[in-house]
């Protein structure tokens, strides 16, 4: 199939393109790498009168560092992280992850901007995202506001985001030396999507004690203060400690029902746990 | 010279010829035909699996100007695939539908415009009144009483039954007894190159021109012709640079038919290029089996009888030419495979089912029959405490009974099964997996060895298919061979190649006999314009039938040519040889450069008597037998099970194969790794779901999961080269094989894996999430039975 026909604009900030949003009568769609619009559109899963492409927007592409965080533009892309054009700020966590993001080809164009605001539950940076504590900024018509990503992530595929905001960056905590972190996906095969991800990130100078359990049918299970799961891991011990009937039980509690997906999750987490670095 | 000239024929693995322009991106698929005033088709497809069509509303502005549905097709008739099987019930696939739709994505409308996207604006515009009703989902609930009809006049759902019983009670007193049963998923075939038509209409020739990648360019010429009312002289089907065909591109689709009807009246050449969604859920599935199977056996392991009934789901229509039949049937005749034992039942069903209809995709039954047939041969072994290959070898036919007749009067030509089973068995190192498995493994996976063993039956001729009568029944294979007037060979044949390297092979044929370097000659195929009419190219049959067609008229082209020569020599025709591309006598020689220069451009050098055929012929060629040639291989496969996650990897594979003489190795090495690739598809990946309302559930190749290079191992080939005693230079068809053993022996070597477990899996794809579910299955049947004895 054949998108339908739609209008494009190209704009240079980030004010133009609120502007282009604010146009209440056509349907607007943000477009980062197209790495997921551009599939929708040729399935006319998605029929936009007008596509605002933010590539040419240089604000979005910016990246800062701060005494405490990292901040990468929306469109910095899968690729950018993997071969650290911009700084690794965790421990190799966001490098790592990105490498293992779909297929080259995708992690040239695809932005962490754009894979969060899509909201994909089985996406690796979904997941990675929330475990490391990161936050986004949204910018609309009457200022900015910033989110946690569990708050900003509602559900599969939806956000907190208004039609009149764009997500402008992410903002990353930089980890300390104490800090650990695991993430282990599985996959059909390389470049697929996930069926299941366990994620975690602690760092006690930080008061991070994150566990995320991601592809799943809802929203991935983010767990702010994961020292029950985690075990002692959490306090900085051997990774077999960790309790699979607890992990189990939890994931039954959040509505996995199914058995089989229960042990695949708790399996992506065990491992996630086990190749802690 | 003689070095050089006879490095090209038989058995030299001459490097292809098509590859240059198919490497360079530089090949002509039906995608890049350009004509000038080109428009785009698209059509407006049915969103339900079953219902009645009470109205296809279309913008009176556009009725029969950019839109068309049913009744706007005048004097179209719909696609029917007969055969002459008793009690087969007719399909009527009409091109739009009219009445009812029957699957999702049937043909309700169609549109052109100037671009695609443009044609699927004026789609979007059609509005339909469609009234659902229940549909069937399943081949298994097709059968049930009650169940809804497809085609409601004929009482059920029912394309054909077959069935066969040789002495089966003789084998109900077997002490061993194993009854289970096996489902194979349905697929889709996934070329690279979708299917794709362009039409015009052409008047000077007063001609339909059809562009289509086609398997089978004469046969669509047939279809076209009579679903339009046309005569054979006003339709030309060009099959241009095919990418990958599998059977998918051995039917006649209804857009064909559409595209040839518009492009009639139009005044401007149209297109229609079909999309991967289109592919995956509209066109035509394959391979969805149902098996109910039971197998007797001695303590010793000799087989003693096989009971079996099977379903195939058939979708919705007979598909043109192969019938909605042609599967189901043929598992009554092919799941003995290559055992000799003395007690058989088969009965089958082809089912209808709200789908799209399915069709032989390669190794057509026998993927299915080979899984079925040897996880039943590793059952029986575990149950009888022997090694898989020694039952095997119990009951194999043996090499001293060839030519041999089996119980289902199948006739193997040639071949020696045992051995090839040993060479894969020595090359997979049983022992040292034995005792690797004893060791286990450190990350707490499970190591499994599986094999399997088949036969392909290939290049089988009139005999085996004027029974089924279908529309099509190959006969005699004819090639067309010239010399060109510079002393070049020319090569006509029906076949078509897509992705087989004909050009390159058939050229080898022409060499050995002729001894015309491969270079200067031209084959050309996929035009019904300028080849000899042909079933074309399925059935694993080129290499034999197109093969043995070039080599019998290469024969008769050598006479011509030492006719001539002999004549230029001053000696009698019967003192003359054919020698690397010369006819010589004792004491002088002259080339076939000079005999074709004479002939076109001196023949006042001629005597008068001289043949007047000249350096041209068209003969046709039938194997001694056309019963088919039995190729076959086993493959051993070690795998590594993660019974945590389900995963499972290939670590090692092994593939001895026997397909006769080689024409080219090198090329016979590519049938063989790009019919595992497929074959490990089958085993591990690929699924063509629906839900119970006949809604296709992968629709993208993000859902429809095809194995790419990381999922494919290199394997090991070894090639046993045992003649067939019926064709030319012994060869046989090999171009499925591939396709066929990889599920049965991964398989297996799962269920070696799962053994200390107690698990078994009998259901393709095997994905994570069967394979825990067959562990969590074993965990439970074992608790429920320590609670048993604890009671």
């Amino acid at each position: 199939m054949k998108p339908v026909n739609f209008d494009y604009a190209r704009p240079a900030d980030v004010g133009a393109v609120l502007a282009l949003l604010d146009d209440q009568s056509r349907a607007v769609k943000l477009m980062a790498g197209s790495q997921s619009l551009g599939p929708m559109l040729n399935m006319r899963l998605v029929q936009p009168d007008l596509i605002v492409d933010l590539t040419g927007v240089a604000e979005l592409r910016r990246v800062e560092e701060t005494a405490g965080d990292l901040v990468l533009g929306a469109c910095i892309t899968h690729a950018d992280i993997e071969d650290r054009r911009v700084p690794d700020v965790t421990r190799g966590a966001l490098p790592t992850v990105a490498s293992g993001i779909a297929y080259r080809a995708v992690r040239n164009r695809g932005t962490i901007g754009g894979s969060l605001t899509h909201a994909d539950p089985s996406a690796d940076w979904v997941s990675m995202m929330a475990a490391v504590g990161a936050r986004v900024r949204l910018r609309g018509p009457s200022g900015e506001r910033t989110l946690p990503i569990e708050q900003f992530i509602v559900g599969a595929l939806e956000v907190d985001l208004a039609a009149n905001e764009v997500l402008v960056s992410v903002v990353i905590p930089k980890l300390s030396s104490r800090a650990r972190w695991g993430y282990y996906k599985l996959c059909r095969k390389p470049g697929e999507f996930a069926h299941a991800i366990g994620a975690f990130v602690t760092d006690p100078e930080r008061g991070l004690c994150r566990v995320v359990i991601g592809a799943t049918e809802t929203r991935p299970y983010i767990v702010t203060d994961a020292r029950h799961l985690l075990g002692d891991v959490a306090a900085g011990g051997p990774a077999h400690k960790v309790d699979p009937a607890t992990v189990d039980a939890f994931m039954a509690e959040q509505g996995m029902h199914d058995p089989v997906d229960r042990q695949i999750h708790v399996t992506a987490f065990r491992r996630a746990i086990e190749q802690a670095r | 010279m003689k070095g050089e000239a006879k490095s090209q024929g038989i058995g030299a693995s001459v490097l292809r010829r098509e590859d240059d322009r198919l490497l360079r991106g530089r090949g002509q698929f039906v995608g890049d035909i350009k004509l000038a005033g080109l428009k785009d088709v698209a059509f407006v497809r049915s969103p339900l699996a079953h219902a009645k069509v009470h109205a296809v509303h279309v913008p009176e502005a556009e009725r029969g100007r950019r839109i068309f549905a049913a009744a706007d097709l005048d004097g179209v008739k719909p696609i029917v695939a007969i055969t002459a099987l008793a009690g087969f019930k007719v399909s009527e696939q009409p091109v739009l539908a009219v009445d009812k739709v029957r699957q999702v994505g049937e043909l309700l409308a169609m549109c052109v415009a100037d671009t695609r996207a443009q044609a699927e604006d004026l789609a979007a515009m059609v509005e339909l009144d469609l009234e659902e009703l229940p549909a069937v989902h399943d081949m298994v609930q097709a059968l049930e009483p009650g169940a809804p009809l497809l085609h409601e006049h004929w009482g059920d759902n029912v394309f054909l039954e077959s069935a066969m019983d040789v002495n089966i009670e003789a084998a109900f007193d077997a002490p061993v007894k194993i009854t289970r049963t096996i489902r194979t998923a349905r697929q889709s075939m996934a070329p690279m190159e979708g299917r794709g038509t362009v039409a015009v209409w052409d008047h000077r020739m007063e001609q339909l021109v059809l562009y289509t990648g086609s398997q089978m360019p004469h046969i669509v010429r047939n279809g076209i012709a009579e679903c339009l009312g046309l005569q054979q002289r006003q339709v030309r089907v060009i099959s241009p640079d095919v990418g990958g065909g599998f059977g998918y591109k051995g039917i006649l689709l209804p857009e064909d038919v559409c595209l040839g009807w518009l492009a009639m009246r139009c005044g401007h050449p149209v297109r229609w290029l079909e999309d991967r969604r289109e592919a995956l859920t509209a066109s035509a599935n394959c391979r969805e089996h149902y098996y109910n199977i039971t197998a007797y056996a001695d303590r010793d392991g000799r087989l003693r009888g096989i009971d079996c009934t099977a379903i195939v789901d058939s979708g919705a229509y007979s598909s043109y030419p192969f019938s909605a039949c042609l599967e189901a049937a043929q598992v009554v005749s092919i799941l003995p495979g290559p055992y000799d034992f003395p007690s058989y039942r088969c009965k089958t069903w082809s089912a209808a089912t709200n789908k799209c209809p399915i069709l032989p995709y390669r190794g057509v039954a026998r993927t299915g029959v080979c899984y079925t047939m040897e996880l039943m041969i590793d059952a029986i072994a575990r149950e009888v405490g022997m090694e898989p290959y020694e039952v095997r070898l119990k009951n194999l036919v043996q090499p001293e009974q060839m030519p041999f007749d089996n119980i289902t009067r199948k006739h193997f030509d040639s071949g020696d099964y045992p051995e090839a089973l040993r060479r894969a068995m020595a090359a997979i190192d049983l022992p040292a997996i034995r005792a690797r498995q004893q060791r286990g493994e450190p990350d707490g996976r499970l190591i499994g060895v599986g094999h399997s063993i088949y036969c392909e039956q290939a290049a089988h001729g009139t005999s085996v298919y004027a029974g089924w009568g279908i529309p099509m029944v190959p006969g005699h294979e004819q090639a067309t061979l010239r010399v060109t007037p510079d002393g070049g060979l020319e090569i006509r044949v029906g076949v078509h190649s897509h992705g087989q390297g004909m050009e390159t092979t058939l050229a080898q044929v022409a060499n050995e006999i002729l001894g015309i370097p491969v270079d200067r000659i031209k084959v050309v195929h996929g035009d019904t314009e300028y080849t000899p009419y042909s079933t074309g190219s399925w059935g694993s049959r080129c290499a034999v039938m197109a093969g043995g067609a070039v080599a019998t008229a290469s024969r008769e082209i050598a006479k011509l040519v030492k006719g001539i020569g002999s004549h230029l020599l001053q000696a009698g025709s019967d003192d003359v040889n054919l020698v690397d591309g010369k006819v010589v006598t004792a004491t002088g020689s002259v080339s076939i450069e000079e005999i074709a220069h004479t002939w076109y451009r001196r023949p006042q050098d001629l005597p008068a008597g001289i043949d007047p055929r000249g350096l041209e012929t068209t003969i046709g060629f039938k194997p001694v037998r056309d019963s088919g040639t039995f190729s076959y291989a086993a493959h051993a496969v070690v795998v590594a099970v993660d019974p945590e996650a389900g995963d499972i990897e290939l670590l090692n594979y092994v593939i001895v194969e026997d397909g006769g003489k080689l024409i080219n190795p090198m090329v016979v090495d590519g049938q063989v790794y790009g019919g595992l690739a497929q074959g490990i598809g089958t085993a591990l990946y690929e699924e063509m779901n629906y839900d119970s309302s006949g809604q296709p559930l992968a629709s993208t190749l993000a859902d429809y999961m095809l194995p790419g290079p990381t999922e494919v191992p290199a394997p090991a080939i070894d090639h046993m080269e045992t003649l067939s005693p019926y064709t030319e230079f012994g060869v046989k068809g090999i171009g499925e094989g591939g396709a066929i053993a990889p599920p049965a022996a991964i398989g297996n070597a799962v269920n070696d894996a799962l053994r200390p477990l107690g698990a078994e899996l009998y259901q393709s794809p095997m994905t994570p999430r069967r394979v825990l579910e067959a562990i969590r299955a074993a965990r439970q049947r074992a608790s429920a039975q320590t609670v048993a004895e604890g009671v």
